[in-house]
């Protein structure tokens, strides 16, 4: 079996200057796990189609299990946990509370950083313009339909309405 | 529970919509779930699985994979004890070991592709997947069944050559692929078709599906010096785990200790385990602890998915819309070991209505396929998918209102099923009722669109539940059980602790601990978590008060009786009745002395020590709940797309504890059903290989699959529950297929009964006209 030397990967993670070793085969969202111990990141297929481990890489919104680790340097990444923390929750994260749009919650990171990218991007989307952004974010709990009202209603929160 | 008990109607706390307790660490991110956990000096687990799905195992030679470093240890069938004939004590349902033990690692041979057939722990998940391939299995190929027919053939290749069918008087003599069958009948069948106006008998087909939860299996076991076993997993029922992982390895349950971690989505698939014992095999041999985490597409090929059935269902009714007769037939596939819900199938599916003359059988067929396992209600979204559905063609047949037929043939208390225990109170007319005056059923319906009903039941479950709670010295309160929280159960915990200790519900913190820290629990599931386990909680609340009010008592020495317990708060009586002190009736006396929960927590030590109570009860106190769809669809005739454009889901849940959290089971639950109904299914090729085992192929709803799912909770207490509680978990699942595959026949005018109504399949019954 053959050995592969460890690549020093620079980065900005959750604003804070990070660097880390990784394989070069190695995915970026094993490597956030199982490396930085930030499991927040759920890995719920490592085929990019649940969305369970979405993050913010500069300022697109992937599928960490798409992206090899080492495609991080130079790059600033945004996990859940640098999203809001008690006391200074992300209006997504308070409306994801209040409307209980979470029930087993595997899913409810990866939708924290969709949500909060798609209200980054439009502050004002329909019904529709919500399904569709949170299309590649499966939840199998809820049916979606607390989880939509949420983020419509945090972007309303934000808007100041 | 005695029949006289009171059924609490007045609430503080019960009712309202509090913030989830678990909530902030899971919208952080902070939440631990199974594959979350790693211990120092883990070794990481790989499973080899058969190629094949039928197959005898000539050898397994570990030598090469041995070789590798880092590959630390390795395991086979040979290292868990031979199952014989023998029983899983404890278990609620009688379950024979030589049915799971073999699903962790094949013995003889393997029986479904992905089969567990051996397994490596080495330092690195990719030493050990590299590994793995170096593990040599030599097979020896048989011939493999992979659908029921060709199963039920005379001359079909058996699974299993001591398998003799249960069920049939006298016993068989020769082998067979069927594993057990049944048939239950009241009244007369034949007089009842001969009195009805219309007949109509339909083939249902529902496919293999999965529970597809979002967070694939995962476990860390570790084992010290003397062997005791130590396990953090995700699961629905650590005490389950415990039983299961002693059967199957011989380890003593006084052994083993299991940790549920935080789950992400089980809906009966997570109620069993399949790497646990593994991990604490390896972990035994290695001297490390071992962490196995499943990956996707190990879940779909290799857990334990949902049984594909074929029902035929003949009914009878009068013109007026009076059900004569309902006769009905299922087979249902239970993959390579006898694992289904048949029995569910056949008693429930009929459940709804009043029917005199029933007859309903079932056989449960062996195939080399996964070994199936539970998924909310299991085997009764079968069974009424094909009841339903006649249903809805017999009242369009005689001109009447589908919920109109439903009411005129719906059970209320005192009736009888056919599974024998008359009815108490329940919910079905009430949620008929309640679908019939939402606006959704007023909705005017355009070209290629259609309108689906159907109303379904499920039994719901009591069994075993432990509780424990502590005050702290400043008043606070912490809950423990030992049942994984699935879908919101410590917001209930909560609650229901609130509304007996009469403190604010932020200052209960409910928890969920491990098996060593709690009474027996069974799992969750069966929607018995905020019945039963709740039920342990408000009687160990119940204690708690009165230890509080004894050391009150004691305090200002005078009787127990002369304290009562208001709003969180000893306070003497002076002689005012308790009751009338608790309605408000008559005010609390000038002078009369209080004392809070936090200043009689805070001197507790002088007064006999910590406060805590426990209580642990066998439930049996359950009670069915019934619950009603509405789907409006729009079919594209060129394409045979499906859209949803409105669904309204009622459900009796006797009360809802929280009821946000009861929408969401409604919803959720909904949503399934929707799913099942016309996309999701499992998909073999020729040679058993499972052809669509990831999301991108085996397609879940997605959002924007979907419209709003409106919900109209109803509650018709049960009455022997104290707060009226009824399981609400899933009974939501088993209306939603019936009127979504109702609504797209309406809508396309087809008679398309052969799930999911996927979009080549429903363009190719729309051409067919």
């Amino acid at each position: 079996m053959t050995t592969q030397k460890k690549l020093h990967i620079s980065t900005t993670l959750n604003g804070e200057p990070c660097e880390f070793l990784c394989e070069p085969g190695q995915i970026l969202s094993d490597v956030l796990r199982n490396t930085l111990n930030l499991t927040g990141t759920k890995e719920g297929c490592t085929t990019g189609d649940c969305g369970a481990c979405s993050v913010m890489l500069d300022d697109a919104l992937v599928c960490s299990c798409l992206v090899l680790a080492a495609e991080a340097e130079g790059k600033s990444i945004e996990t859940v946990e640098g999203v809001g923390h008690e006391g200074q929750l992300h209006p997504v994260q308070e409306k994801l509370l209040e409307h209980a749009a979470l029930q087993c919650g595997i899913c409810t990171p990866g939708i924290v950083v969709a949500a909060k990218a798609l209200l980054e991007k439009n502050p004002d989307p329909s019904e529709e313009e919500t399904r569709y952004w949170l299309a590649g974010n499966l939840c199998r709990c809820t049916g979606y339909d607390k989880i939509i009202r949420a983020v419509m209603d945090a972007g309303a929160t934000m808007r100041g309405e | 529970m005695t029949s006289d008990m009171t059924v609490k109607t007045q609430f503080r706390h019960v009712g309202s919509r509090p913030v989830r307790p678990d909530g902030l660490d899971k919208v952080t991110g902070r939440a631990r779930y199974g594959a979350d956990m790693n211990l120092q000096g883990q070794l990481y687990g790989h499973i080899i699985r058969s190629p094949h799905a039928h197959a005898r195992i000539k050898s397994i030679d570990f030598s090469e994979a041995l070789k590798v470093p880092g590959v630390l240890a390795t395991m086979s069938g040979a290292d868990l004890p031979e199952p014989g004939e023998a029983l899983i004590p404890g278990a609620e349902i009688e379950m024979k070991l030589k049915n799971v033990s073999p699903v962790i690692m094949a013995r003889d041979k393997v029986l479904y592709h992905s089969h567990a057939v051996a397994a490596v722990a080495a330092t690195s998940p990719r030493i050990a997947a590299e590994a793995a391939k170096l593990v040599k299995v030599e097979y020896e190929v048989l011939p493999a069944v992979l659908d029921m027919h060709a199963a039920l053939a005379e001359d079909a290749p058996l699974l299993h050559d001591d398998n003799f069918t249960v069920g049939i008087d006298p016993p068989p003599e020769k082998p067979s692929n069927v594993s057990v069958q049944i048939e239950m009948a009241k009244g007369d069948l034949e007089a009842g078709f001969a009195a009805a106006d219309v007949v109509i008998e339909r083939t249902v087909n529902v496919p293999m599906c999965h529970q597809a939860y979002i967070e694939p299996h995962a476990c860390v076991a570790k084992a010290d010096e003397k062997g005791r076993i130590d396990i953090w997993c995700t699961t629905q029922g650590p005490f389950v785990v415990r039983l299961l992982v002693a059967e199957i390895t011989g380890i003593p349950q006084k052994d083993i200790k299991v940790t549920a971690s935080e789950i992400g989505g089980g809906f009966g698939g997570k109620t069993t385990v399949y790497i646990e014992p593994v991990a604490a095999v390896l972990a035994k041999k290695s001297g490390r602890p071992v962490k196995i985490v499943m990956s996707r597409e190990e879940v779909f090929r290799a857990s334990g998915p949902v049984s594909d059935s074929e029902t035929r269902v003949k009914i009878g009714a009068k013109k007026d819309g009076t059900i004569t007769a309902i006769d009905s037939d299922m087979i249902m596939n239970t993959g390579a070991y006898s694992a289904s819900a048949m029995f569910a199938g056949v008693l429930f599916g009929t459940a709804p209505y009043t029917a005199e003359n029933i007859r309903s059988k079932g056989r449960e067929v062996l195939t080399n396929l996964p070994r199936v396992w539970a998924y909310r209600a299991p085997g009764a979204p079968q069974a009424l998918t094909a009841v339903e559905c006649v249903v809805s063609e017999l009242a369009a047949a005689i001109g009447m209102d589908p919920i109109e037929f439903r009411l005129k043939n719906a059970v209320q208390e005192g009736d009888v099923p056919l599974y024998g225990m008359p009815f108490s109170a329940v919910g079905l007319k009430e949620c008929l009722q309640a679908a019939k005056d939402h606006p959704n059923y007023q909705a005017a319906l355009g070209e290629n669109q259609g309108r689906g009903v159907a109303c379904a039941f499920w039994i719901n479950a009591g069994m075993q539940s432990s509780a424990s709670i502590h005050v702290t010295p400043d008043g606070g309160i912490s809950v423990m059980t030992g049942s994984p929280d699935i879908g919101g159960s410590r917001a209930s915990m909560a609650l229901m602790a609130a509304e007996v200790l009469g403190v604010p519900v932020e200052t209960v913190h409910p928890a969920v601990v491990d098996t060593d820290s709690i009474g027996f629990c069974d799992g969750t599931g069966g929607s018995r978590t905020t019945l039963a386990t709740g039920g342990a909680v408000i009687q160990a609340a119940e204690k708690l008060v009165e230890e509080l009010r004894r050391r009150a008592a004691a305090a200002w020495s005078v009787s127990i009786d002369d304290v009562a317990w208001l709003d969180g708060k000893a306070v003497e009586r002076c002689g005012v009745g308790i009751d009338e002190l608790i309605e408000g009736t008559s005010p609390v006396k000038d002078g009369a002395k209080v004392l809070t929960l936090a200043e009689i927590a805070l001197t507790a030590g002088a007064t006999g020590g910590p406060l805590t109570a426990v209580a642990s009860l066998h439930a049996h106190n359950s009670a069915p709940s019934f619950a009603v769809n509405v789907c409006d669809v729009e079919v594209d005739p060129e394409t045979g797309k499906v859209d949803v454009l409105r669904f309204t889901c009622a459900q009796d849940a006797g009360k809802a504890i929280h009821p946000a959290y009861v929408e969401g089971q409604m919803q959720g639950g909904a949503v399934q059903g929707i799913g099942w109904a016309l996309n999701e299914e499992y998909l073999f090729n020729a040679d058993g290989v499972l052809d669509n085992a990831g999301f991108l192929d085996y397609r879940i709803p997605v959002a924007s699959d979907l419209p709003m799912i409106d919900t109209v909770i109803v509650e018709v207490p049960n009455p022997l529950h104290p707060y009226g509680v009824r399981g609400v978990g899933e009974v939501s699942i088993c209306p939603p297929m019936p009127a979504v595959v109702s609504a797209v026949n309406n809508a396309a005018g087809t008679l398309l009964y052969d799930l999911p109504m996927s979009p080549p399949k429903l363009l190719a019954a729309i051409d067919a006209g």
